[in-house]
């Protein structure tokens, strides 16, 4: 029975962990390569979820079986968020890349609470049933009841884009620009690389990761509103920040950090409580670790 | 100063000639029933249908030659909704000469006024204010509402659950919010005198990605029944879970769960879900004819709280009628004794003063919608 408990409290925090997780990477990213935290991404994540909405529910309509709908649900969302963190780049950020540091940090803020007014103003303010998109699979039945299939989707569907992820940046060519970018854009352009073009190539990246995370999860929770994106993104910057904000291996593992952290306070002590327990690890980390737990540290050159 | 002076020196003599109009023309030949509450500010949508409840009420009764013989007279004071103004308001009825108040509105107000009326021997009745203690704590025998207090509907989800799902044991769940949390507290309290085990009182973090930690301590618990104090969207994230992941403990909440929203965003998993909330007085004859009564008298529909103002008024100026005069004792006698019919159906006064006859209903979720329970 114990055993039991602990098992299903682990698979709870590990899909919690990987929900954070895929809002991470795109915190991450973008971090890595210009030190900017775009406040914005967890209203790409929201964007993500309505387009999916939008998209799945015409199909539905039009009678496409339910697997072609996901297919199709999630490209749109992802073609479709990734635009929006593109224009969202060349909008309020690359006027600002010369800027001092602070002025982007306001602007992405800025750029965050527009989308959600935005959002709030043109859909509505209401919450909105998500449908299932994953269907619960008839193989796995007899787990059901530790975790259930689209947590399972989840789990596994975090764990390619993290794969996919790693390919792109340590074994190609535009991954190698990406890295030689975030050591140094000014030698970078010296030597031929179009640093414009791998600062909004990695906006759209982390953009179709958050629409992937945000069509899995409000399908995984079924519902939606214009207000989802403000909470996720702040846990996901923490998890980002405690695995060490700019590494990507850092953000999926702070990610599972914070979900088995919170998931096991609130089975074993209160879920009053969570939230201080999440923000207690991330002091007590930040204390012993000041770059997080992945994360390189740099001493500032004065 | 001089213009202000002047100015005052005018006001003055309105006001004095027109006190002296009302007291030459209708001294001690009507019944006046005073109607404060929260008239303008951010909260004059919870008092203004209250006024014009009694204006219907009293053009009715006045068309119908009044109460005892006298037409009624109706004394409108604002309260703002906040307990300093609230005393001030009452403090004017008194020495107005109110014979019977409606009111107050806010549950704050309300109990600031109360003990003026007290003093005065005036009876109060409210038709919104909600706290318990303003009838239980058996300070005021003077106040009377014709609303359920919020423990009503603790005490209705204990008795549904006792006696129709038979549980042994409950898990209280809660969104952390005052509202949610209030309502979680009471359920608590009365389970436990009913002599029901709460096996898991928690709160959890409205807007969270995930909820299965939660769940999977609830199933640990194995409550018969998990008791949600909160608004809807964080129960159908969490009933749904609950059902995903193949649990099939009955889930029950408040007037906050009883939205259409919710069966719209939990869908299948809303089925079999409990909720308390108002009882549904739509097919009341008088009701359907106070409804039209306003719509035909101010080309809209009723706001919040007039069905239960314009049984509230109709109340008073009945007990006025029965007491056959504006004497303290009689008229409270006659509330606790006599039932009226109002649009809320027919009511009394119970010992505290709380309306019976009157309150919530537990609903299902039956095939997309909720469905009474008898």
């Amino acid at each position: 029975m114990d055993f039991d408990y602990f098992t299903q409290l682990f698979l709870g925090g590990l899909t919690r962990g990987s929900i954070y997780a895929l809002i991470a990477l795109g915190y991450t990213m973008v971090y890595g390569i210009i030190q900017l935290i775009n406040f914005a991404h967890g209203e790409i994540y929201m964007i993500g979820a309505f387009t999916g909405l939008i998209v799945s529910s015409v199909l539905t309509m039009m009678g496409m079986p339910a697997l072609g709908v996901v297919v199709m649900a999630a490209m749109a969302a992802v073609i479709y968020s990734s635009a929006y963190g593109y224009t969202m780049e060349k909008i309020a950020y690359k006027p600002l890349r010369n800027a001092p540091r602070l002025s982007a940090l306001i602007s992405a803020i800025g750029m965050s609470l527009f989308l959600q007014n935005y959002v709030l103003l043109a859909q509505t303010s209401d919450f909105l049933p998500f449908p299932s998109l994953i269907p619960d699979f008839e193989f796995w039945e007899p787990y059901a009841h530790m975790i259930t299939s689209p947590e399972l989707v989840i789990l596994i569907t975090t764990f390619v884009v993290m794969v996919l992820l790693t390919v792109l940046i340590k074994f190609t060519k535009i991954g190698k620009a990406m890295r030689a970018t975030s050591q140094d854009q000014v030698m970078a352009a010296l030597l031929g690389i179009n640093v414009d073009r791998i600062i909004s190539f990695t906006f759209v990246v982390g953009s179709a990761t958050a629409a992937i995370g945000g069509i899995l999860i409000a399908s995984h929770i079924g519902q939606i509103n214009f207000y989802m994106g403000f909470i996720a993104g702040i846990k996901a910057f923490v998890a980002a920040v405690l695995g060490g904000i700019g590494s990507i291996p850092g953000a999926v593992l702070g990610s599972f950090v914070l979900g088995w952290t919170e998931s096991f306070f609130t089975g074993y002590i209160s879920s009053d409580y969570e939230d201080v327990f999440a923000f207690i690890i991330l002091v007590v980390i930040l204390i012993f670790r000041p770059a997080g737990i992945l994360g390189k540290s740099e001493t500032q050159k004065v | 100063m001089k213009k202000m002076g002047k100015l005052f020196a005018v006001l003055s003599t309105l006001l004095f000639t027109s006190v002296a109009l009302t007291g030459s023309c209708f001294a001690a030949e009507t019944i006046k029933l005073g109607v404060p509450g929260a008239h303008s500010g951010d909260l004059a949508s919870y008092g203004l249908p209250t006024v014009k409840a009694a204006e219907l009420v009293v053009k009715k009764i006045n068309a119908n030659g009044g109460v005892l013989g006298k037409q009624v007279e109706l004394l409108v004071e604002d309260d703002v909704c906040k307990p300093e103004v609230a005393g001030n308001s009452a403090t004017k009825l008194v020495s107005d000469g109110a014979d019977v108040i409606l009111g107050h509105i806010c549950s704050g107000a309300t109990k600031a006024g109360l003990g003026f009326y007290k003093d005065a021997k005036i009876v109060a009745m409210s038709p919104s204010a909600t706290t318990p203690d303003l009838t239980l704590s058996g300070e005021y025998p003077n106040f009377f509402r014709t609303i359920a207090h919020d423990a009503v509907q603790a005490k209705l989800q204990v008795k549904f659950a006792t006696e129709v799902l038979h549980v042994k044991k409950i898990a209280v769940l809660h969104d952390k919010g005052d509202y949610g949390k209030g309502q979680a507290e009471l359920a608590r309290k009365y389970f436990t005198e009913a002599g029901i085990e709460v096996v898991l009182f928690e709160g959890v973090t409205p807007g969270a990605v995930d909820y299965s930690a939660i769940v999977t301590k609830v199933r640990r618990f194995k409550p018969d029944l998990v008791v949600w104090g909160g608004y809807h969207p964080e129960a159908s994230k969490i009933v749904s879970l609950m059902r995903k992941k193949r649990m099939k403990t009955a889930f029950i909440g408040g007037d906050g769960v009883k939205d259409d929203t919710f069966i719209k965003v939990a869908g299948k998993y809303a089925e079999g879900v409990y909720a308390t909330g108002p009882m549904d007085i739509s097919k009341n004859p008088l009701a359907i004819q106070a409804k039209k009564e306003h719509q035909d008298a101010y080309g809209s529909d009723p706001g919040a709280f007039f069905d239960a103002a314009y049984s509230a008024a109709l109340a008073l100026l009945n007990a006025v009628d029965k007491a056959g005069s504006t004497d303290y004792d009689a008229i409270i006698k006659v509330l606790h004794t006599e039932y009226v019919d109002t649009p809320l159906g027919k009511i009394s006064f119970d010992e505290n003063g709380d309306a019976t006859g009157i309150g919530f209903s537990v609903y299902r979720v039956e095939n997309g919608a909720f469905v009474e329970q008898k």
